[in-house]
């Protein structure tokens, strides 16, 4: 490999930063989900560095896995914030602050 | 030699600028585009890291279909009045500091010349001769069988509960519609 790995993995943790940064500064559910998509993001491409550098294949087999469990949380994750925006009338994260429906 | 080099800075420029650009975009719909431009960007740097299936799949489902259910649900709730944070006193502050330590500690963490691990067989010369998706097939279907019928299995979780969430709002549009039937199951 001629771009060495712990490039990707500063990468990597430089948009994880980014990531968590997003959850903590944004208060609408929306963009608080797309920043943790952007964390899995984060952590899918140092696997893949990992995984290259290791000359294996359990890293990319892990992606895959990740990928799948992104997809299923996504689909769950936006039925539930259209709900709460269908009964709070907002998609904001301090205003869901109670279970009762 | 130096083209890679090239390439993997301006592809991490493009990450690192659409994720900053999605935190701090104000309109969702801007900040969903942002998002792909990074998802791109990231299934790029598979290619550069030589798993051509894996920047493929990179983009068909989180490009492709998650964000394109992102969009739908952002076009669903309207637009957001502007100012998305400060509801807690100083949180911007401090979230931009939490944020900037925790960079630091990662990668003060990360950046280390030497790598500890197990070294696999699957080297590039490995990879060449079988092809990389045939491979990665092999890996997932002989090792890891179980975990990937699990994921079936989760697929489904994942898809019934979106279809209950759904349905629970179809009973409360029809108590709308017709107050009196609306306490019936």
């Amino acid at each position: 490999m001629i771009v060495p790995v712990s490039y990707y993995l500063v990468l990597g943790a430089i948009l994880f930063s980014i990531g968590v940064t997003g959850v903590l500064l944004r208060r609408n559910a929306i963009m608080v989900f797309m920043s943790i998509e952007l964390m899995l993001n984060a952590v899918n491409l140092s696997f893949v560095a990992m995984s290259r550098a290791l000359d294996s294949l359990d890293g990319q087999v892990f992606v895959f896995f990740v990928m799948t469990v992104a997809a299923a949380e996504v689909a769950v994750g936006l039925a539930l914030i259209v709900a709460i925006f269908r009964s709070l009338g907002s998609a904001d994260v301090d205003d869901a602050h109670v279970l009762k429906g | 030699m130096s083209a890679q080099f090239v390439i993997f800075g301006l592809l991490a420029v493009t990450s690192v600028a659409t994720a900053l650009a999605m935190i701090f975009s104000r309109n969702a719909v801007h900040g969903v585009l942002f998002m792909v431009g990074n998802f791109a960007a990231v299934a790029l740097l598979y290619v550069l890291l030589g798993s051509p299936f894996l920047a493929a799949v990179q983009i068909l489902v989180y490009a492709g279909a998650i964000m394109v259910l992102f969009l739908f649900v952002v076009m669903l709730m309207g637009p957001e009045p502007a100012p998305l944070w400060e509801h807690i006193p100083g949180q911007r502050p401090l979230a931009l500091l939490f944020g900037l330590l925790l960079a630091a500690g990662l990668i003060a963490a990360v950046n280390v010349e030497e790598l500890t691990g197990v070294p696999g067989i699957m080297s590039q010369e490995v990879l060449e001769r079988l092809g990389q998706p045939t491979a990665l097939a092999q890996t997932l279907f002989e090792r890891y069988l179980l975990p990937f019928e699990v994921t079936s299995l989760l697929l489904l979780i994942g898809m019934i509960g979106a279809v209950v969430l759904a349905k629970r709002e179809k009973h409360e549009l029809q108590a709308e519609r017709a107050p009196r039937e609306g306490g019936a199951e």
